[in-house]
């Protein structure tokens, strides 16, 4: 069945700094997060280690898609997901995914004043956040109830947030709210919360940090408050943002949970044979590896289209559709994972349940597939 | 050798003319889909006209050598023709096993006369060729072939049989394995490569009835056949390395192919237009929230093949698990035919249940034959079961089975 030629004239542009960047995550990660240091941070409550931290900060990795001028290393959210691969891969605890985000949100709809404040701050390692989930637990944000009330000159919020990732670590939270009935947001600073305005989430994976917002009791200035017209722009983006690196660190999880599989196969024997010679094991394997890929070239794809000239629908659809293969194919992944490590699979100290904790993780923050295929229909089935 | 882009995009507007000047018309009749389904002389000369036009145009095997019939040009020049006939869905080039895999492995490995006996008329379609690798008790179990082949004198003398050979009824040539020493340790020993005419006495040819209704493959039966001793490629008893390397052009884990499309794929776009022509409760089927879903399914499915495609070519972003995204095209792909041709028919509702023949089966019943033949490529060229196996063996290291 010869296929040659008739390769598409869709192009994955991928540079030579990606490349290099690739390589470097890829090391660090393996060194600096082996599955034991994975498991020791679980336990503890702050959940990342802070001298790694400051090493990703000085590597530049925290600026790599901010601009020259507020301190970045003036590149784009492409060679962010060359980071957070690796970073998934080998279930990096660190609020990357978090501080990335924020600045990607300053980014697009801060001030000026706000952007030369908390950018360079950013890209040199202080931890930011957003807060843009409510209890209705709608994956559109656009879908908000919190609001900023005007009082004495300044801002009084009201309500509350949920899946608040790395809270307590950070120096700043971005807060969607409703504010004149339009969608806002408004810079919130440690400082500036109540004792107690934060508790933290019991949630599916353990290696996240997760916490509620109680919004009640905080005030702000006016000056705080994101740029307005550029809310439902900003909104869009960060969304497509959080998908793009939750499919990298989705494509990763996937990698290691494969290479968990494939290990198991390859050394656990029943009936006197490997268990990878049985091809119900087999099979099943195989599948993993090319969910991955596919899943894999959707992700290279989505990242060279996005914030590039690209139409933006063309950037919106590859996006989701990287979101959606992604979880779908890690989902298949982490449960054959389990399910082919036998009893051992169904302990806790088997490291396929973090692989599928992290998949579900994965599917249900910003959309799952199927909510992403119903988006995609409306952009392709006109 | 060095390529002007400049000229590249020149030469691909004059390729862009010429398929829309001489692109083939609807000849009338259901064409086949793949070159495993060519089953009757109107549908075998209709294509093998076509493939001698692209041909004689300068548009097959363009970067294959000059001196025995090919263009001389560097690869991306066919590269441009290859998408261009894939993106108008034209009919295939018929003599495909003679364009993508005995070519390939005649300029890899073949003697100057057969380099001079063979590649122009594959090119020009003179000459069609099959591929004698099954038998009746030996299809997957490849190494396992046991037709004899024993020499005598200047000459190999040919007993038993092989079958599903796909185009043996038109073929000037067969490339063919056969053993020539049952007496050995493995199984992949004593096998020998040949390059057989046809027209050998003692061969006869049965066609076999495919599950479509229509014909396209046979069974070959040889008695006694003669053989000449220089029809033998490679060494005697190293058959096994010259059927491997053949089955890596096949299946595209080798480049060196003539060029030119094998099969007409059903594209995702034509089952969406579909999906607005057939209605559901009154309404078109494109307006059902489960239909959509499954669209859009099929959409992502196609799109990540052609850019697991984009993607093996970035050296860093497929250097981990190496070859799986080569090894896993004809899965995907075949596997993929076969699932979207269902789904095509399930749009239909109860007219799905139409065939070939009755006037009211949707464009000429083509949904129903294509995801019957939709099977042609999960089994043959080594089934879906067999390419998983490899995958797992040598992608992820598994154990054999
Ligand atoms: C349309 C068509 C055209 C063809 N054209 C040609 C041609 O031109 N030339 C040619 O030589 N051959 C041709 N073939 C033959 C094709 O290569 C074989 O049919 C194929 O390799 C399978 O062999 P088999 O038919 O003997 O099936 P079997 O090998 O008997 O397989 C039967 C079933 O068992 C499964 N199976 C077998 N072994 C294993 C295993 N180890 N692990 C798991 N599952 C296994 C198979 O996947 C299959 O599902 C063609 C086939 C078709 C359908």
């Amino acid at each position: 069945m010869s296929l040659v030629g008739e390769s598409s004239a869709w192009k994955i542009a991928f540079s030579e700094e990606q490349a290099q960047l690739l390589e470097v995550a890829a090391a660090f990660c393996r060194e600096k997060s082996p599955i034991e240091k994975v498991r020791a941070l679980m336990t503890e409550e702050k959940g990342f280690d802070k001298s790694l931290w400051d090493e990703i900060a000085s590597l530049g990795w925290l600026g790599v898609a901010a601009p020259e001028s507020y301190g970045g290393s003036g590149l784009s959210l492409a060679e962010a997901i060359v980071l957070a691969e690796p970073m998934g891969r080998r279930l990096f605890a660190s609020p990357f995914f978090t501080t990335t985000l924020a600045a990607q949100m300053l980014i697009r709809a801060g001030t000026e004043t706000q952007k030369k404040r908390w950018l360079p701050k950013i890209c040199e390692g202080t931890i930011a956040t957003l807060a843009l989930h409510e209890p209705h637990g709608d994956w559109d944000l656009t879908n908000i109830t919190a609001r900023a009330e005007e009082r004495e000159g300044g801002l009084r919020l009201v309500g509350e947030k949920r899946f608040v990732l790395d809270a307590a670590a950070a120096e700043m939270i971005l807060v969607s709210v409703l504010h004149k009935d339009a969608p806002a947001c408004v810079i919130v600073e440690k400082a500036a919360l109540p004792k107690a305005a934060l508790s933290r989430e019991t949630v599916i994976d353990e290696t996240k940090r997760s916490y509620r917002l109680k919004l009640d009791g905080i005030t702000a200035d006016c000056q705080s408050l994101l740029s307005a017209e550029k809310m439902t722009d900003a909104l869009h983006h960060v969304h497509l943002a959080a998908i793009l690196l939750l499919s990298a660190e989705m494509c990763g999880g996937l990698s290691g949970a494969l290479d968990l599989t494939v290990e198991y196969l390859n050394t656990r024997r029943q009936f006197d044979r490997f268990i990878g010679s049985y091809q119900a094991l087999k099979h099943p394997t195989v599948d993993m590896l090319t969910g991955w890929d596919m899943a894999r070239s959707h992700l290279y794809y989505a990242a060279s289209l996005f914030g590039k000239m690209a139409a933006a629908d063309d950037a919106e659809a590859a996006v989701r559709m990287a979101k959606a293969s992604a979880s779908d194919a890690f989902a298949f992944g982490s449960d054959r994972c389990i399910q082919f490590h036998g009893g051992m699979g169904f302990t806790y100290e088997c490291d396929a349940q973090l692989y599928r904790r992290r998949a579900l993780w994965g599917e249900y923050m910003h959309g799952d597939s199927a909510w992403h295929r119903a988006r995609l229909a409306d952009i392709l089935l006109k | 050798m060095a390529v002007d882009k400049e000229e590249l995009q020149e030469f691909q507007k004059e390729v862009k003319a010429w398929f829309d000047a001489n692109a083939p018309k609807d000849p009338g009749f259901l064409l086949p889909q793949s070159f495993m389904e060519v089953g009757t002389d109107k549908q075998f000369h209709f294509l093998r006209d076509w493939q001698r036009e692209v041909y004689e145009a300068g548009y097959l095997g363009m970067a294959w050598p000059e001196d025995y019939g090919g263009g001389g040009k560097p690869q991306p020049f066919q590269d441009i023709v290859n998408r261009e006939m894939a993106k108008r869905s034209l009919p295939f080039m018929v003599n495909i096993i003679g364009l993508s895999w005995a070519g390939p492995l005649i300029l890899n490995m073949g003697t100057e006369a057969q380099k001079r006996a063979y590649i122009k008329n594959i090119l020009s379609a003179e000459d069609i060729w099959c591929q004698g690798f099954s038998e009746p008790d030996h299809g997957s179990d490849l190494a396992n072939a046991q037709l004899r082949a024993k020499k005598t004198g200047d000459h190999y003398l040919l007993n038993g049989s092989k079958i599903w050979t796909t185009l043996a009824h038109v073929a000037k040539y067969m490339i063919l394995l056969a053993r020539t020493d049952s007496q050995t340790n493995t199984k992949y020993e004593g096998l020998s490569f040949f390059l057989a005419p046809m027209d050998a006495p003692g061969i006869e040819i049965a066609p076999i009835r495919k599950l479509t209704g229509e014909y396209g493959f046979n069974q070959v039966f040889f008695a006694d056949s003669p053989l000449p001793a220089d029809c033998l490629m490679g060494e005697e008893g190293e058959g096994w390395m010259v059927a491997v390397k053949t089955l890596q052009f096949e299946r595209g884990a080798e480049g060196g192919q003539a060029g030119g499309t094998s099969m007409v794929r059903t594209s995702v776009g034509e089952v969406v237009a579909l999906a607005r022509t057939v209605k559901r409760g009154g309404r078109p089927a494109i307006e059902d929230a489960h239909i959509r879903d499954q669209l859009v399914r099929f959409l992502m499915e196609e799109k990540g093949m052609r850019l697991n495609g984009a993607r093996a070519k970035i050296k860093p972003l497929a250097s981990e698990r190496p070859g799986s995204l080569l090894m896993s095209v004809k899965l995907l792909e075949s596997e993929f035919q076969r699932r979207l041709g269902a789904f095509a028919l399930s749009l239909q509702g109860m007219n799905a249940a139409y065939y070939m023949g009755d006037p009211e089966a949707a464009d000429r019943g083509r949904w129903q034959r294509g995801l019957f033949n939709a099977f042609s490529a999960t089994i043959g060229g080594g089934t879906s079961e067999i390419q998983k196996n490899i995958i797992g063996e040598r992608v992820l290291g598994l154990p054999k089975s």
